[in-house]
């Protein structure tokens, strides 16, 4: 018997046994209140003093007077509105196609979205710029050589403000396609098949039943785009800066740049945090009501629609979309990789190793790659292990007071990462914890990010493991910690280990608030290409980019292997 | 708004005393004697086995400068933390402002850098036997703490594949062209310590009202000094309105169709120190370095590899290069630089939008 042994230890250690349920909720309530509660704090304290330490509203007066911080916002509002619908307009019908119609090939449709949901965006759109720079992108070279157009004609230009929308648009897209998509499976057919047998037409059923059912997702998911897109730091770092307009991301950063502003990056930063939680607090209400999508309980599976002769147009149509974030630039990366420029195209003459070569010699590719490592495996092991106790001590209501636990695990959400980042660095850059310049202060911020989705990983797996089990041995007399340990942990290992895995693919890719973390010491693979970006070292990039996505897919198809594990939770991006 | 001194960050907001410092307005200390490079020092780098240099020399160059030190000196490896020179010194100033002293060595290519950390009291006199035998006197701190490293200048320069010669800009007006809109890329003086001393010096010489004119052309805003000339290169635009001559030397070697234009008006010199760290982790592999660096191998290795210039008698220059001292140059003035980077940063973000 499995539970012979643990039963059996616990009846020795009775007579000092202590019930851990009350130290343990204290202890990450507290440990939680360090990383959300500390940062935040500082961030609002900052925001309201001036550079000696006396309160004012200046900071704010000057975030919202100075066309230099105004441009940037409304600039930020454009583009994540836009983001959200062209995201809308490409996945909705992508989803609905996956999910509804007999489209062929939809497994590797889904498994294509995938790919460009685990893509850093930030390497997303260097190799953009490969592709669509006006004059050197490959796309614009393929133009000018079909067409015989003059030097200097181009049909993309990359560095604009359309260029960076199309770009955020390609890596948030995912958000929006998986929502709409399981939104879709979950549909009973029998709703649909009703409204037929009622002598609705096929648009009247799509008009009366699937849309309004599948709606309240698209919304949810057009939000999340919308906040991806608003707090994004990468894309448009390498995008706007060129182009000469700033986002409130790069902005924030630029007044960490010399002489800091700390006072005026952190007022800079409360608009997104301020926007973020309303924008959340509008999507729960939105998810909220999905409710009345599954009124009638368990029904038969989606019928599948017919595409009949739109069957192949349908597939080139989603193919064709699915150039633009995954083969596309995967190919501009390939080739930047091996060719002496990085925007010549690869031929057997002309192939170099030399990329290859130097980035391997660089001394900071050891330590980045060795940081970058460290951080992950450690933040999706602590991360894992937090998102365990806290979704446990939630779903089973261990001890009063969980709710609070379930909040503060779940509020991280609301933070983007830049903002997370300058709220760490004001709190780890002065007495009592001086973090800043060791490694622990980025395992802070990447567990502050990641928690949220772990916990809504793992909290969902824990409702999916019944009770009895666990209910068993402590009838048996162990404690809940031993029950945790015994019973529950094996039956969640499936999903612990697909936790892990997510935590460790986001962490690695990980910019926004490495970015205003790192020191030399501490730097990491996203990091470091962000700097060969600034010099222009394309073929480095391309060879580190390669390198990561080589890991990512790697961690992404074990996951992929692993039965039972949704894709539909959140994957920050950075 | 509160104008913040380039020194407080690393003195944080305690008062610190007006007035700045030329090198040579205050003598504080003698230099020290020369410094040659001892067996003993060589068994004692060793002993620590790393060193760790902060540098705004591109990349490819500073990797070199660091594979052939520790070629010649085994056991020893270099560690190269290189961005652009104005980050460089907002690094070490956040660093230090946080008693983080991970920097050996360090080198810039905004020589005004060195002036504030002189006066902050954070490098240390060290004066390399080169340094003391060769150095001409305007290239050396009269205490020893720093020394020009490399020199070269920030130029203009064309694809020729996109430009023919003749029709080629020949000075910093011609970029004025209404031609030249939409096609020019440069680089940033809130990254590059080259721009920021070029801005200084084309502001001073030719006036605010030429940058004013030149953000209306739409060019490229790049970061580094080192990239124009890479972009140059890609085709991605055709004319470059500052960057690296160094990088523009190597492209051109290399065969790609770029072509460096010296401005009429006399093109910005740039001067890049170096200098050791009080605070140094590995202060003796920190010493062995410093003294490499100034060595006639190592210059030459600037020059041959990196493009640069050297102010090492005993190099060569490359055949084919115009020769540095033929050049008509905009002067230097790094106590000018220190007096002004801010606004410039300031003025330049308000003109070009970044």
């Amino acid at each position: 018997m499995t539970i012979a042994l643990p039963a059996e230890a616990a009846v020795q250690r009775r007579p000092f046994k202590i019930d851990m349920s009350w130290p343990v909720l204290l202890a990450f309530a507290a440990l939680l209140c360090v990383l959300i509660v500390l940062p935040m704090s500082w961030l609002v304290y900052y925001s309201l003093v001036d550079k000696a330490g006396a309160f004012t509203l200046g900071n704010f007066v000057t975030l919202f007077s100075e066309p230099e911080f105004r441009a940037p916002l409304v600039t930020t509002l454009m583009l994540a509105t836009s983001a959200s619908i062209f995201c809308c307009l490409a996945a909705a019908p992508m989803g609905w196609l996956v999910a509804r119609t007999d489209l062929p090939f939809a497994n590797a449709v889904r498994a294509l979205v995938t790919a460009s949901f685990v893509t850093p965006p930030f390497l997303g759109a260097i190799a953009w710029e490969l592709l669509a720079a006006p004059n050197s992108g490959l796309l614009n070279k393929l133009y000018r050589h079909l067409t015989g157009a003059e030097m200097g004609e181009h049909i993309f230009n990359i560095y604009s403000l359309t260029g960076l929308i199309f770009v955020i648009s390609c890596y948030t897209f995912p958000y929006i396609f998986v929502l709409v998509a399981n939104a879709l499976d979950r549909i009973p057919g029998d709703l649909e098949d009703a409204s037929s047998m009622l002598g609705g037409s096929a648009a009247t059923t799509a008009r009366r039943i699937t849309i309004p059912l599948a709606l309240p997702a698209l919304l949810a998911g057009m939000l999340i785009a919308f906040l991806q897109a608003m707090t994004l730091f990468g894309s448009p770092a390498i995008l706007a800066l060129p182009a000469g307009f700033h986002t409130m991301t790069t902005k924030i950063w630029s007044l960490f740049q010399f002489p800091p502003k700390p006072e005026l990056a952190a007022a800079a930063s409360l608009p997104l945090l301020v926007l973020t939680v309303m924008l959340l607090r509008a999507q729960h209400m939105i998810l909220g009501r999905k409710g009345y999508s599954v009124v009638g309980g368990k029904t038969g599976d989606p019928r599948l629609i017919r595409l009949g002769v739109w069957k192949w147009p349908a597939v080139a149509v989603v193919f064709g979309v699915l150039m633009l974030p995954v083969f596309l630039p995967y190919f501009a990366l390939f080739n930047a990789a091996f060719s002496p420029i990085a925007t010549t195209l690869v031929t057997p003459e002309n192939a170099t190793l030399k990329n290859l070569w130097f980035t391997f010699s660089l001394s900071s590719t050891k330590i980045a790659l060795q940081n970058t490592f460290v951080l992950g495996a450690l933040t999706a092991t602590l991360g894992t292990a937090m998102a365990l106790v806290i979704g446990y001590i939630t779903v089973r209501r261990a001890v009063v007071g969980h709710q609070a636990l379930g909040f503060l695990a779940t509020a991280p959400i609301a933070i983007p990462g830049i903002v997370l980042g300058v709220g760490l660095f004001l709190a780890y850059t002065q007495p009592p914890f001086v973090l800043y310049g060791t490694i622990w202060i980025l395992l802070l911020a990447y567990l502050t990010i990641e928690l949220p989705a772990a916990f809504q990983q793992l909290s969902s797996a824990y409702k999916a493991v019944g009770n009895d089990l666990e209910d068993a041995s402590r009838i048996l007399g162990a404690t809940r910690l031993q029950a945790l340990r015994h019973i529950t942990a094996p039956l969640l290992r499936t999903s612990v280990i697909a936790t892990w895995c997510f935590i460790f693919v986001a962490t690695i890719r990980e910019l926004s608030a490495a970015i205003i973390l790192f020191t030399s010491d501490t730097k990491v693979v996203s990091v470091l290409i962000f700097d060969l970006k600034e010099s222009g070292d394309l073929g480095a990039i391309a060879v580190l980019g390669l390198l990561m996505l080589l890991l990512t897919f790697a961690v992404v198809i074990a996951i992929n292997r692993i039965p039972g594990f949704g894709a539909a939770q959140r994957l920050r991006n950075t | 708004m509160k104008r913040v001194s380039r020194r407080d960050i690393l003195k944080g907001s305690a008062a610190v005393a007006a007035g700045t410092l030329a090198p040579s307005g205050k003598v504080l200390a003698q230099a020290p004697a020369p410094a040659t490079i001892t067996p003993e020092l060589i068994k004692a780098a060793q002993k620590e086995g790393r060193v760790v240099w902060y540098t705004s020399l591109d990349l490819p160059v500073s990797e070199r400068v660091a594979k052939q030190f520790s070629v010649r000196y085994p056991g020893i490896t270099p560690r190269v933390e290189r961005t652009g020179a104005e980050r460089v010194f907002q690094r070490i100033g956040q660093e230090y402002g946080s008693k983080i002293h991970a920097v050996d060595v360090v080198q810039s290519s905004d020589a005004a850098h060195f002036i504030v950390w002189k006066r902050d009291g954070i490098l240390t006199p060290y004066v390399p036997e080169d340094v003391a035998q060769h150095w001409p006197a305007d290239h050396r701190d009269p205490d020893g703490q720093f020394a020009t490293f490399r020199a070269w200048l920030c130029c203009l320069g064309y694809n020729t594949n996109m430009v023919k010669a003749p029709e080629a800009p020949k000075s910093f007006a011609d970029l004025l062209d209404p031609k030249w809109s939409g096609k020019m890329v440069k680089a940033h003086p809130g990254y590059s310590g080259t721009i920021m001393t070029a801005t200084f010096q084309i502001a001073r010489d030719l006036g605010w009202e030429y940058l004013e004119k030149l953000a209306k052309q739409k060019v490229m805003q790049v970061q580094s000094s080192a990239d124009p000339p890479k972009k140059l290169a890609l085709g991605e635009r055709a004319v470059m309105a500052d960057g690296n001559e160094y990088n523009m030397f190597q492209e051109k070697e290399a065969g790609r169709p770029v072509e460096i234009v010296y401005p009429t008006e006399g093109t910005p010199l740039i001067i890049g120190p170096n200098a050791l760290m009080k605070a140094a982790p590995n202060p003796n592999a920190a010493r062995l370095f410093q003294s490499y660096c100034y060595t006639a191998e190592c210059q030459q290795l600037l020059i041959d590899v990196g493009g640069l210039r050297s102010v090492h008698p005993q190099t060569k220059e490359k055949a084919g290069r115009t020769v540095f001292a033929t050049i008509k140059k905009l002067k230097d003035d790094p106590a000018g630089v220190d007096k002004s980077a801010e606004m410039i940063k300031k003025r330049y973000s308000q003109l070009f939008g970044v």
